[in-house]
C-alpha cells in the first residue's frame, strides 16, 4: 500500500495496464509529453513511446472516431477528453456508432473515455459540467463515476477490460484533494456495485462522486442532532446497483437524492423513480432530490456556489427530511 | 393526484413557544373562491391574533376546525380544492415562484386547463424546500400504510411525531413493539397460563407509548401493594402465583375501566333438557362429545350476538369496535384457586351444536393437560362464564377485559313454575329453570340492548330448534 491521489492512482493504473496488455494504448490532446491538461498521462509517453501514448489534433471527433476503429480492429483504447464537457464533439462516434454497434452486428467495442468533470474552480460553463445523466441514458455505454483513488483504480482497471464502451468520469475537484492508502498490486472493482460509504438508520443519501463528500461532512452535523444517515455511493451509474438502494430505502424509509448535475432529467430522477415503482410501500416520507438549479454552471465564485451543492444545503434537505 | 391535488390550510405556528390557536373567524365558506394570499381566516394564539393568508388559490371545499375551536399548531384547518373543487375554479395559477427564469422559460406553459393551482409547484428549482407546503395534514405514508394493515392497527391511535403531528414510520413500530410487549401480559391477563413467560407486569413503566394510547388498556397497574410484613398470630402466608398476580390485576383493571351493571333472568330449560337426553347417547358414541347445557347456551349465544353486535364488541379509544366474528371464551376455573383461564373457541358463529360441543371439548382438554396455546387465549370477544354446577342461583361476574360482556350460567334446579296448560289455564308445573345472569359495560350498552340481547338467547332456549341449531 501506498499514499495516493485521486489522480496519481489513476495515472498508476494506465501505466500498469500499459504494462500489462500491449493492446491498450493511450489516446488524447496533449497527453504525451505535456502529460495531459491535468497531468494524469505524465511521463507515460516517455516510458511506452509515442504509438502507445498518441498525441491527438484538436478534435474529439478525431479521438473518439480513431477510439472505435481501433477497438473494432481489436485494440483496447483509453482516449482522454481535456475536459468532460467537450464530449458532446464526439458524440456521435460515441452514441451512434460505439454504443449501437454489439446491438447491430455483434461487435464488441472495448472503448474507455477518461473525462474531467465536475466545477468548484470557477470554470465558468464549458470547463465543469457533469454530463453523466446524458450517457447514462444511451443503451449500450457505460458510466463510471469513482469518488475515492481505491475506486478510481479500481474501476478504471475494470472499465478497460470491460468489452463495452465505458465513460469514466473523473471528478477534477477530487484529483488531488483527496488522498489515501492505495494497494500497488493491479486490482478490478466491479461495475455496477454500490459502495456504502457510511452506514445509518433514519436517511438515506444516494450520491456519486465529489457529492459523496459533501454528504459525508454534511452526515456528521446530522448525526450531532441525532439523525443516522445513511450514504450510498454508487460508483457505477450504468449499470447502477439498484439493490443497494432499495435495500437501504427498506432500513431507513427516506431518501434523498444528491447530484452535481442539474436537476431535470437528471440521473437523480432515474433512482427516485425506481425506489418509487418498487419500495412504495417502504416509504415514510416524499423522496428528496437535490441537484443543481437547471443553468449552465456560473463563472463567478459565489454564483458557482450557490449553483453547486454545498454541505449546508445538504444538511438542510436532510433536516428537512428527517423532520417529516 | 397532481390536477386534484388539495391545498392544504393548517394552523400556522406565530411564534416559537406557540403550540395551539383558536380559529376565530372563517372570512370565506366552503364552496366560495379564494385566492392566494386573500385573507381566509382570522386566529387567536396567546402572542398574537392574526390573519391567514391563503397558501393558493382555488375553491374552499372544506372547513374542519370551526370557529371557536383551539388546535395544535400543524392542525389541518381547510382544504382548497381537490376532491370536489368545481371546474369553476381556474383562476390564475398563483404566480410561479421567480427562480430560476431563464431556465424554466423553454417549454410552453402546460395546457392551461389545468384546474387550480399546484401546477406551479412544479417550478420549483434544486432547492426542494420549496415543495413542503402541504406540511400538516393528518397523511399515512406509504410504509405506515402497509405496516398498519399488517398488524391491523387504526393510525388514528398512535401518537405521531413527524410534522403536522403525522404517526411515522418510527411511530407505529415504536407502537407495535410496546403492543407485543405488553400482549404476553395481555393475553396472560385473560388467560394466565398459555403465556408461561409472561412479563408479571412491569409496573407501568414498561411500554409507555402503548399505555398512553388505546387499543391496550395497557397495565396500568395499581399502586404496588402495601408490604406485607410478618405474620400476624395464626396467619400463615403463601406468595402469589404470577397467574394469580395476573388475574387479581386483571380484574381490578376491569372493574376501574368498565361500568358493570348485571341483570339476571330465568329460563324455563324443559326442552332442552328434553332434546340433550334425546341426543346425548348419540353425541358420545358417534362423535365422543358429552353434550352439556353450556354446548346449547353457548350456541344460542352466538346467534344472539348476531344481531347484538355491540355486545361482541369492544371499546377502543373513541370508537365502537364490531366484529363480523365470534371468538366465544369460556371461563375455565383451575383446581384450588390457582387462577381462572378463558381460552375461546375461534369463529364460533361458524359451528353448529356439535361444532360448539366438539369445541368446548377440546379446550378444556387441553386446559386439563396444559396444552393450550398463546392463540387459545387471546383474541376473544365475548366471555360465558359456568359455575352453576354449585349451586348458585344468581351472579355477578366481572368483565374480561377488553370484552363488553360476560353470560353467567348459574345452578338449574327444578322449581314449581307457572305453566298452561292444553285448555289455556295456569298450573303450577314443575320445570328445570336455569338463571342466566349478563354483566355489560354500560359505557356502551344499555340495559334495553343487553336485556334484548339475553332474551333473545332465553327465547332459542324456550323453544329450541333441532333443524335450526
Amino acid at each position: 500500500m501506498a499514499e495516493r491521489t485521486y489522480i496519481e492512482a489513476i495515472t498508476e493504473c494506465l501505466r500498469q495496464e500499459l504494462r500489462r496488455d500491449q493492446r491498450v494504448f493511450l489516446l488524447g490532446e496533449d497527453i504525451g509529453g505535456f502529460g495531459g491538461a491535468f497531468k494524469a498521462t505524465k511521463g507515460l509517453q516517455e516510458e511506452f513511446g509515442p504509438w502507445r501514448v498518441i498525441d491527438m489534433p484538436l478534435s474529439e471527433t478525431a479521438i473518439l472516431g480513431s477510439a472505435t476503429g481501433a477497438a473494432l480492429m481489436g485494440l483496447r483504447p483509453v482516449a482522454e477528453m481535456q475536459f468532460a464537457d467537450f464530449v458532446s464533439c464526439a458524440y456521435d462516434h460515441l452514441v451512434t456508432v460505439a454504443a449501437k454497434q454489439h446491438f447491430r452486428v455483434g461487435d464488441a467495442i472495448p472503448i474507455v473515455v477518461r473525462l474531467p468533470s465536475g466545477g468548484g474552480f470557477s470554470g465558468g460553463p464549458f470547463h465543469s459540467q457533469n454530463p453523466e445523466s446524458t450517457f447514462a441514458h444511451i443503451p449500450g455505454l457505460k458510466v463510471v463515476c469513482p469518488s475515492t483513488p481505491v475506486d478510481a483504480k479500481g474501476l478504471l482497471a475494470a472499465a478497460i477490460a470491460d468489452p463495452n464502451p465505458v465513460l469514466f468520469f473523473e471528478h477534477k475537484h477530487l484529483y488531488r484533494s483527496i488522498r489515501e492508502e492505495v494497494p500497488e498490486e493491479r486490482y478490478t472493482i466491479p461495475l455496477g456495485q454500490a459502495r456504502i460509504r457510511r452506514a445509518g438508520d433514519d436517511v438515506t443519501v444516494v450520491t456519486w462522486g465529489a457529492m459523496t463528500w459533501t454528504a459525508a461532512e454534511a452526515a456528521v452535523t446530522l448525526e450531532a442532532e441525532g439523525t443516522s444517515v445513511e450514504i450510498i455511493d454508487l460508483r457505477t451509474l450504468q449499470p447502477w446497483d439498484r439493490e443497494a438502494v432499495l435495500t437501504s430505502v427498506r432500513k431507513t424509509s427516506r431518501l434523498l437524492v444528491l447530484h452535481e448535475d442539474t436537476r431535470t432529467a437528471g440521473f437523480g430522477a432515474e433512482i427516485a423513480a425506481t425506489v418509487a415503482e418498487l419500495a412504495f410501500e417502504q416509504l415514510d416520507a416524499p423522496i428528496r432530490r437535490l441537484a443543481a438549479p437547471d443553468t449552465p454552471v456560473p463563472f463567478s465564485p459565489p454564483l458557482e456556489k450557490a449553483f453547486i451543492p454545498q454541505a449546508d444545503d445538504v444538511v438542510r434537505a436532510l433536516q428537512d427530511l428527517a423532520a417529516y | 393526484m397532481p390536477t386534484t391535488a388539495a391545498i392544504d390550510v393548517v394552523m400556522p405556528q406565530m411564534g416559537v413557544s406557540v403550540t395551539e390557536g383558536t380559529v376565530t373567524r372563517w372570512f370565506k365558506q366552503v364552496g366560495e373562491l379564494v385566492a392566494a394570499d386573500e385573507t381566509l381566516l382570522e386566529i387567536s394564539t396567546d402572542k398574537v391574533d392574526t390573519e391567514v393568508p391563503s397558501p393558493g388559490a382555488g375553491v374552499l371545499t372544506q372547513i374542519l376546525v370551526q370557529e371557536g375551536e383551539t388546535v395544535e399548531v400543524g392542525t389541518l384547518l381547510a382544504v382548497i380544492g381537490g376532491e370536489g373543487a368545481g371546474a369553476a375554479a381556474a383562476p390564475a395559477a398563483p404566480a410561479a415562484p421567480a427562480a430560476a427564469p431563464v431556465a424554466q422559460a423553454a417549454p410552453a406553459a402546460p395546457a392551461p386547463a389545468a384546474p387550480a393551482a399546484p401546477a406551479a409547484a412544479s417550478a420549483d428549482d434544486d432547492d426542494a424546500d420549496s415543495d413542503t407546503d402541504d406540511s400538516g395534514r393528518t397523511f399515512v405514508s406509504p410504509v405506515v400504510a402497509r405496516i398498519a394493515a399488517e398488524h391491523r392497527i387504526d393510525v388514528s391511535n398512535i401518537p405521531g411525531t413527524g410534522r403536522g403531528g403525522r404517526v411515522t414510520k418510527k411511530d407505529i413500530l415504536g407502537y407495535v413493539e410496546a403492543l407485543i410487549a405488553t400482549a404476553g401480559s395481555r393475553s396472560a391477563m385473560a388467560a394466565a397460563p398459555a403465556a408461561p413467560a409472561a412479563p408479571a407486569p412491569a409496573p407501568a413503566a414498561a411500554a409507555p407509548a402503548a399505555a398512553a394510547a388505546a387499543p391496550t388498556p395497557a397495565a396500568k397497574a395499581p399502586a404496588a401493594p402495601v408490604a406485607a410484613g410478618e405474620p400476624l398470630p395464626g396467619e400463615t402466608f403463601e406468595p402469589m402465583t404470577a397467574m394469580r398476580r395476573l388475574v387479581s390485576e386483571h380484574m381490578r383493571r376491569s372493574v376501574d375501566t368498565s361500568a358493570h351493571v348485571t341483570a339476571g333472568f330465568e329460563i324455563d330449560m324443559s326442552k332442552v333438557v328434553a332434546i340433550r337426553a334425546k341426543l346425548k347417547k348419540e353425541y358420545e358414541t358417534q362423535h365422543g362429545v358429552n353434550l352439556t347445557y353450556l354446548a346449547f347456551v353457548a350456541r344460542a349465544t352466538c346467534e344472539a350476538l348476531k344481531d347484538w353486535p355491540w355486545m361482541n364488541g369492544e371499546l377502543r379509544g373513541d370508537k365502537i369496535v364490531s366484529r363480523s366474528y365470534v371468538n366465544l371464551g369460556i371461563a375455565v376455573a383451575l383446581d384450588g384457586g390457582k387462577g381462572l383461564i378463558v381460552p375461546n373457541i375461534k369463529h364460533a358463529e361458524e359451528k353448529n351444536l356439535l361444532g360448539i360441543a366438539r369445541g368446548i371439548k377440546d379446550l378444556a382438554d387441553r386446559a386439563r393437560t396444559k396444552k393450550l396455546l398463546p392463540d387459545d387465549v387471546s383474541g376473544g370477544t365475548f366471555t360465558i362464564t359456568n359455575p352453576g354446577g354449585w349451586g348458585a342461583f344468581v351472579g355477578t361476574p366481572i368483565i374480561n377485559q377488553p370484552q363488553l360482556g360476560i353470560l353467567d350460567m348459574e345452578a338449574m334446579v327444578k322449581r314449581p313454575w307457572v305453566v298452561q296448560d292444553e285448555h289455556g289455564n295456569d298450573v303450577v308445573g314443575i320445570r328445570p329453570i336455569m338463571n342466566l345472569c349478563i354483566s355489560f359495560d354500560h359505557r356502551v350498552i344499555d340495559g334495553a340492548y343487553a336485556h334484548q340481547f339475553v332474551k333473545q338467547i332465553k327465547d332459542s332456549l324456550l323453544s329450541w330448534d333441532e333443524s335450526a341449531y
